[in-house]
């Protein structure tokens, strides 16, 4: 008991002060969307498109990326024989609607999710709960999600709470591409959250399919498995940072506007 | 005539191997043979088929594609005495493979897996069900459905108690909390679990199916996301098959980060699970302070790659990006710092009465039965098995640098979580030692061509075990199949075991003391 006692004591406080303070510093090689710096690009070279796993980069009428598909991996920043590709630092991703995930590939700046309409968050700005259901999900997003429950991050101050019941939530945290055989499964599960609701899609697989897009197997995430259901939140990556994934909670929540704090390096 | 594995051919792991030189076994001699070298010591590491006879890998024949023809089936023995592989193969002509689960339940999860990839029947398996629910490759089905009959996952038997008394608890395919996706049936009496059976499948994505034409942009994704918390085993046991194939060495100092890496990620989930241990016993000091803790390992994958889970650090023909010297000073800080904290927050659980009272005599496998099942990973170490790729079979910078191989007696939960107490120290000594010498030069090699008509095997003990992967290369040097054994396949059924004669309230603590991945096993 007595070591108990002192080693709480050596433990201290380690909940981040964000957003009250800056986020805590991310890592210097961190991989936020890839920019373009588009007046090195040689004519005609496609060799960051043809490089993309998942074919989030388009050249095609514009160069542009995907950023629900883009697996935030360094395979288009490595293939560019003139270096003119690099990866922002800013952790802020996430969107409100899909189509704001397709981006200029040259313009950088961070994707800013906006609030809720009025009276939604009236409902969930100060206390939302959340079922997740991993649906073909690798175990990364899902752990990157836990995260924030921890000490760390104690998503529990902002009154958002994972729930076992979808019974008890106000909203589906989806994972994964979907699989054929998780179908009828998140179905019931969503189906037996009381309206209104809100779904998030967290990570490439769960927006796009991500590594797994066109696979016979999947519904290549939320879009496929229900064309006519619309998500409240995309957060892209693969995983998504923990930070990237608050931010997004935050935004939706009108709990952090506009810019925000700025990216620290 | 002595039936033996006397006749497979052999091979280290990372090594490759022409296919004209993989004897080729009349069928009933081939199984009787691993069900012989089982008996003798050996144990499965990789078991499948492959469409197509044994001398036509061609392109045409890829593993997916065929018709209802010829399968050919092959078996990878795993020779932990003698640091070495074993293979064979056997053509099967019909829609049927003699069944060896009888004798050896090792192999019981494989032959359900060959039956439902390519619609053979293993004649006289137990208990012979779908593995993941997914449709056959070859258009032949071994239950006999039909071509337009939906395959609905953990649809059918499930083993069953009957009685007065005996009541069925089924859980999942979702769970309370953020975890992946599977369903559990326990047939239980009062508190008392009689039977578990665990029915997995819903995480299926078709990776084994899409590897197959590979290598292409694809394929090192797959395998960073085949079990997304064992990014660096997976990814480096594919790209140690492209360099083993293509005749390309990893430069040494590659190999060395690529050993940090791989025991970054074994601390991050051995210090987050022990934390998670507790959190299921209600013991909150441990449960708390090793959810950050685990962070902060995460973070130092990070600090090499920019991702908490590795992603982009291994690449074919090495590492993607190297480490200075200010890296190494920052990770050595953080080691420290870490392993105080770890140190601190672990010791409690050892100190504490009603957390040992929870764990000791929980959810035992014993020996015989870890060597039955074919167990791997610190789940095989805390029954007894002195097993671990590392040391067994080493590739990379395990040929040169060992870590000394953790066991406890017990097989009970209180094992199973010292067992990875022990791999804490023994991964944070090893990290340390790496980077006092770490060797210069080089990171990354370019894999060229791949060598034709040939087979490679790879293994690297993530922190479950080991993640074995098998390439068969057609006459192009393309994947003609591509085989990945996750550590988690191995291990499912020691789970359901382990709940045998406990009370179900038990569950959690035996499911965290294991923690196996569901999409490692579906894939």
């Amino acid at each position: 008991m007595l070591k108990a006692v002192i080693a709480r004591l050596r433990q201290g406080h380690r909940t981040i002060k964000f957003p009250s303070a800056p986020p805590p510093s991310l890592p210097d090689r961190f991989r936020g969307r890839p920019v373009l710096d588009g007046a090195r690009c040689r004519e005609g070279c496609r060799a960051c498109a043809d490089a993309c796993p998942t074919g989030a980069i388009s050249l095609e009428g514009g160069r542009r990326i995907d950023l629900g598909k883009c697996l935030f991996c360094a395979d288009c920043v490595a293939a560019c024989p003139e270096g003119a590709l690099v990866h922002a630092a800013d952790y802020r991703l996430s969107a409100s609607r899909r189509e704001d995930l397709d981006v200029e590939l040259e313009k950088s700046g961070p994707l800013l999710a906006s609030a809720l309409e009025k009276k939604m968050k009236h409902l969930f700005g100060r206390s939302l709960k959340l079922r997740q259901v991993s649906a073909g999900g690798c175990n990364a997003c899902e752990a990157d999600v836990n995260v924030l429950g921890t000490i760390g991050w104690d998503l529990g101050r902002f009154g958002i709470q994972m729930v076992a019941s979808p019974r008890h939530a106000d909203g589906l945290l989806l994972t994964g591409p979907v699989t054929k055989n998780m179908e009828l499964a998140l179905r019931k599960t969503w189906n037996a959250i009381a309206e209104p609701k809100l779904l998030i899609a967290v990570g490439s697989c769960a927006i796009s399919g991500g590594p797994y897009i066109g696979h016979a197997e999947t519904d290549d995430g939320i879009n496929g498995f229900a064309p006519d259901l619309k998500a409240d939140l995309f957060v892209p990556g693969c995983p998504p940072h923990p930070l990237t994934i608050l931010d997004g909670l935050l935004r939706l929540l009108g709990r952090i506007e506009g810019e925000g704090w700025p990216p620290k390096r | 005539m002595i039936v033996s594995v006397a006749d497979f051919a052999s091979l280290t792991n990372g090594t490759s191997l022409p296919l004209s030189k993989i004897p080729t076994l009349p069928l009933e001699y081939f199984t009787n043979a691993l069900t012989a070298g089982i008996a003798a010591g050996l144990r499965i590491s990789s078991y499948f088929g492959m469409a197509g006879g044994p001398d036509a890998a061609g392109a045409a024949a890829g593993g997916a594609s065929s018709g209802g023809g010829a399968v050919t089936l092959y078996a990878l023995l795993a020779d932990d005495e003698q640091n070495r592989l074993l293979v064979a193969r056997a053509k099967v002509e019909g829609d049927s493979f003699p069944s060896i689960a009888v004798a050896c339940p090792q192999a019981q999860l494989f032959e359900r897996e060959i039956a439902e990839q390519y619609g053979l029947i293993p004649a006289g398996h137990p208990w012979f069900k779908p593995v993941r629910y997914q449709r056959s490759w070859t258009g032949r089905d071994a239950w006999g459905r039909k071509a337009d009959e939906p395959i609905l996952p953990a649809v059918g038997d499930f083993y069953r108690v009957e009685g007065e008394q005996v009541h069925e608890v089924a859980v999942g395919p979702v769970h309370a909390g953020v975890i992946e996706p599977g369903h559990f049936r326990f047939q239980c009496h009062g508190e008392q679990v009689f039977h578990l059976e665990i029915a997995l499948g819903y995480q299926h994505r078709g990776i084994e199916r899409s590897l197959i034409g590979g290598p292409d942009k694809r394929s090192l994704h797959y395998a960073e996301t085949m079990a997304g918390d064992s990014t660096i085993a997976h990814a480096t046991s594919y790209c140690q098959i492209l360099e083993s194939l293509s005749g390309c060495r990893a430069p040494a100092r590659a190999q060395a980060l690529r050993g940090i890496a791989l025991e970054l990620e074994r601390l991050a989930n051995h210090v987050g699970d022990l934390g998670a241990l507790a959190g299921d016993v209600a013991y909150l000091p441990t449960a708390n302070f090793c959810g950050r803790i685990r962070g902060d390992f995460l973070n130092m994958s990070a600090l090499f790659c920019g991702n908490r889970f590795g992603r982009g650090f291994v690449a074919p023909g090495g590492i993607l990006f190297d480490c200075d010297a200010a890296r190494i000073d920052e990770l050595k800080l953080r080691l420290d710092a870490a392993e105080t904290d770890t140190s601190i927050a672990v010791n409690l659980l050892w100190d504490t009465q009603s957390v040992l009272a929870r764990f000791e005599d929980t959810g035992m496998i014993d020996m015989a039965t870890a060597t039955e099942l074919g167990l791997v990973g610190p789940a095989a170490r805390a029954s007894g098995l002195s097993r671990d790729s590392r040391r067994d079979q080493p590739a990379g910078i395990w040929r040169f640098a060992q870590v000394p191989v953790s066991t406890c007696e017990t097989g009970d939960v209180f094992a199973r979580a010292y067992v990875r107490w022990m791999e804490i120290k023994q991964s944070i000594q090893f990290i340390r030692d790496r980077m006092k010498d770490l060797p210069g030069g080089e990171i990354r090699a370019r894999p060229e061509n791949l060598a034709a008509d040939s087979l490679s095997v790879s293994l690297n003990e993530g922190w479950r075990g080991e993640a074995c992967h098998v390439a068969i290369t057609d006459a192009g040097g393309r994947f003609a199949r591509y085989k990945v054994v996750d550590p988690s396949f191995h291990n499912w059924p020691a789970l359901a075991r382990s709940l045998r004669d406990q009370e179900i309230s038990d569950f959690p603590i035996c499911n965290k003391s294991f923690n196996l991945s569901y999409c490692g096993h579906d894939l």
